[in-house]
């Protein structure tokens, strides 16, 4: 091979390579897994963690690789830095950013959040669930009423089960229904999202009804706590502390047994750099929470509990997405079902399985959203429309591709994140009538927008697809 | 080369000494009122090449797919190993060692290349994922045929030239102690470069001692690989025999027109080969 003609990792291509980069970059191919650059390879094609050495050659290959069209999370994050200056600056007062504000957020985000992480499993199957906002309001609901005494008065516990168990019963069916019979989910879920809208008001007692929590019975409080509850300011650093231990432990161990084994791992630094800036964000919402946002009469202060709870959700599908078969096949259907059916896997039962576990991590949203709302269920405060507009938006937003394979639970975070932000900076505007038209218009605008980002990055892929 | 006469009958008492690998015996298969395959003869052996070559609709894509599992025969016996066997789905011919690689490949774009050459058959550590160990002996398998052109084998096989994909997807096919690979087409929509590496990729698992069975259109690439050469007309095995009994005039013969040398096929399924 001719060296000349070797592009490395880190360097730009129009420079020749240094010496020493290039030394070092061929010792770590021959430890690694004794593999050569192509001679045609270009810098863009291989994410940058894989081969560099150093904290420098990571940042520059990352910057590389977003130059190059593959932009992953950064997006979404410099969409926030947007979001966030813009509304700091028209809202009156420049009340955006208060403390009291943003925890209102990361309530009312959560709840995007939560739908956002259950439409990317369905998303990644290149399929879509329009049903998710209606299936998960009736699942609130169901937990609701299942807590009501008097009423069934079942423990917290049992309701939030059956209520999950519920929603994914009715996400099982419909996926079942565009499986089996080849239905467009498009379809499918669009007739599961009037028949359940439907359903919701029924359930709710009529157009004016609606379902409230007891908070003075225990019981109900922990549901209506989901939210609005809050842990103690030193409980919030000392749970800030043990989750960025387990966290940073986690990550580095990894690493570190990657290193011991002769695979390519992220340099040491990288790996420090990623720790301390999520220990730096964790603080800084620790921060933001334990300032007094209640009254000169009652304090409240401390993080949410349901911030914990969304770490926790966020974490198990990590988890199952990027460390087990399930996750492993519904990112190869996702990318090639025919190649996933050639290698055994049942398209029609992951598919079916994609629906239910969906509509199922829906009904906690369902459920957080009740919460959110001081315990209140009502058609005011809950509408299925706007929430599955929202919820994929924000999935799409966070990253997450609609023509799947692409996508994390990560971003379903990030997304949910912007749209509350942006729901709530609008409401805050006081802009009389325009307020309602605008919560729709502006999501609707970034949707279109993130739509567009997800279909050039796709060709800005396919671009490097050779045949 | 010895030049053998040798009908497909005799096959196994010809030439070669060994065993045929796999051994096809008047394999019939039709469907619905189109006979795709007239009593088809075929013998596979293993540490050699088989160069299967026939016109469009000649019936070699049916009769891949009816080793390869895909389809079933309606007559006759497959023996593998010496023994009858019935491969009744893909996941049948996996257990015995077959394994195939289809022109399309089957690769997931979005996955990297170990996990596409897990798919499917992925390693488990307390019921994760093993990434490190599935990686490990992906990286062993790429060693071991010298596929040593892609940069990372975490990188996305979207970012793969064809050749690479090619190659990963034969790598793919043979990580599971296979036996006998069949390739449909793996040269057809590469450019020279990456014909080249697919070619000496397939004679290294010739050297590995596996049976490989070229389906290719491409008469350079057969007569540089196929140590045996088998040639389909209208459905039926009009020739099969060592390579260095044809050329590539006869091999074109018998594919347009079933016979060679300006003679039409005597019986079907019963040509011998001239050296």
């Amino acid at each position: 091979m001719d060296p000349d003609q070797e592009t490395p990792a880190t360097a730009d291509p129009g420079q020749p390579p240094s010496e020493t980069a290039h030394a070092r970059r061929r010792q770590t191919e021959a430890e690694a897994v004794a593999l050569v650059a192509a001679p045609d390879m270009s810098v863009a094609d291989v994410p940058p963690e894989l081969l560099a050495q150093s904290l420098g050659q990571y940042l520059r290959a990352s910057w590389l690789r977003i130059r190059g069209g593959d932009s992953g999370v950064m997006p979404v994050l410099l969409a926030m830095v947007v979001v966030a200056v813009v509304f700091q600056i028209i809202t009156p007062e420049h009340s955006f950013l208060r403390p009291s504000n943003l925890v209102y957020i990361f309530g009312l985000s959560t709840v995007y959040m939560v739908l956002a992480i259950a439409e990317t499993i369905v998303l990644l199957i290149a399929e879509i669930d329009l049903s998710v906002g209606a299936v998960a309001l009736i699942g609130g609901v169901i937990a609701f009423k299942l807590v009501q005494q008097p009423g069934a008065g079942w423990p917290w516990w049992a309701a939030i089960i059956a209520a999950l168990v519920s929603c994914g019963v009715f996400g099982a069916l419909q996926g079942t229904l565009s499986a089996r019979l080849k239905i467009p989910s498009f379809i499918v879920t669009l007739g599961g999202f009037l028949l359940f809208s439907g359903i919701l008001i029924v359930a709710l007692g009529g157009a004016d009804g609606s379902v409230n929590l007891n908070t003075s019975d225990s019981n109900q409080a922990v549901i209506y706590d989901l939210v609005q509850g809050t842990i103690t300011p030193v409980a919030s650093w000392i749970l800030l502390v043990v989750a960025v231990g387990i966290f940073g432990t986690a990550l580095w161990l990894r690493a570190a047994s990657r290193r011991r084994q002769g695979l390519v791992a992220p340099p040491k630094s990288v790996t420090a750099v990623r720790i301390v800036l999520v220990a730096l964000v964790g603080a800084a919402v620790v921060v933001v929470c334990n300032v007094n946002r209640g009254t000169s009469l009652k304090a409240v202060q401390g993080l949410p509990w349901v911030i914990p709870i969304v770490i926790v959700v966020a974490g198990i599908w990590t988890l199952v997405l990027e460390r087990t078969r399930f996750g492993r096949y519904l990112y190869a259907i996702g990318g090639n079902p025919e190649a996933a059916r050639r290698a055994g896997v049942s398209l029609a039962g992951m598919r079916t399985w994609a629906f239910a576990l969906c509509a199922a991590t829906a009904g906690l949203g369902g459920i957080l959203l009740g919460s959110f709302f001081y315990g209140e269920y009502s058609t005011n405060t809950a509408d299925p429309g706007q929430l599955v507009l929202y919820t994929v938006a924000a999935a799409v937003i966070g990253g997450v591709s609609l023509f799947g394979g692409r996508g994390k639970a990560l971003h379903g975070v990030l997304g949910g994140l912007l749209i509350g932000g942006i729901a709530y900076g609008v409401s805050l505007l006081n802009l009389g009538s325009l307020s309602t038209p605008l919560q729709y218009i502006l999501p609707g605008a970034v949707l279109l927008a993130a739509v567009l980002i997800d279909v050039l990055s796709r060709r800005g892929a396919g671009s490097v697809t050779r045949v | 080369m010895t030049e053998v006469n040798e009908t497909p009958n005799a096959a196994s008492s010809g030439g070669d000494d060994a065993e045929p690998l796999l051994k096809l015996r008047g394999i019939d298969k039709h469907f619905g009122p189109v006979q795709a395959l007239y009593g088809v003869n075929l013998d596979l052996f293993a540490g050699n090449v088989t160069g299967l070559c026939g016109d469009n609709g000649a019936g070699k894509s049916v009769l891949t797919r009816t080793i390869a599992g895909a389809h079933q025969p309606d007559h006759g016996q497959i023996y593998f190993e010496g023994r009858p066997v019935h491969i009744r789905s893909t996941r049948d011919a996996s257990a015995l060692g077959i394994e195939t690689v289809y022109q399309d490949l089957a690769l997931a774009d979005n996955l990297d290349i170990v996990q596409n050459m897990f798919l499917g058959r992925e390693r488990l550590r307390h019921g994760l994922l093993d990434e490190d160990s599935m990686e490990l002996a992906a990286a062993d398998t790429l060693k071991s045929l010298r596929v040593t052109t892609v940069r990372s084998i975490r990188q996305p096989v979207a970012s793969l030239s064809g050749g690479q994909r090619q190659s990963v997807a034969v790598a793919k096919a043979v990580m599971w102690n296979s036996k006998l690979v069949l390739l449909d087409e793996p040269t057809a929509a590469l450019g020279v470069v990456q014909t080249r590496q697919v070619l000496d990729l397939i004679k290294r698992l010739r050297d590995r001692g596996l049976a490989v069975m070229v389906i290719s259109h491409n008469l350079n690439d057969v007569f540089e690989v196929a140590d045996r050469i088998a040639v389909l007309y209208l459905g039926r095995m009009v020739a099969d025999g060592p390579a260095a009994g044809f050329d590539r005039q006869s091999v074109v013969e018998y594919m347009t027109t079933g016979g060679a040398n300006g003679r039409p096929s005597e019986a079907p399924g019963s040509v011998s080969v001239e050296g």
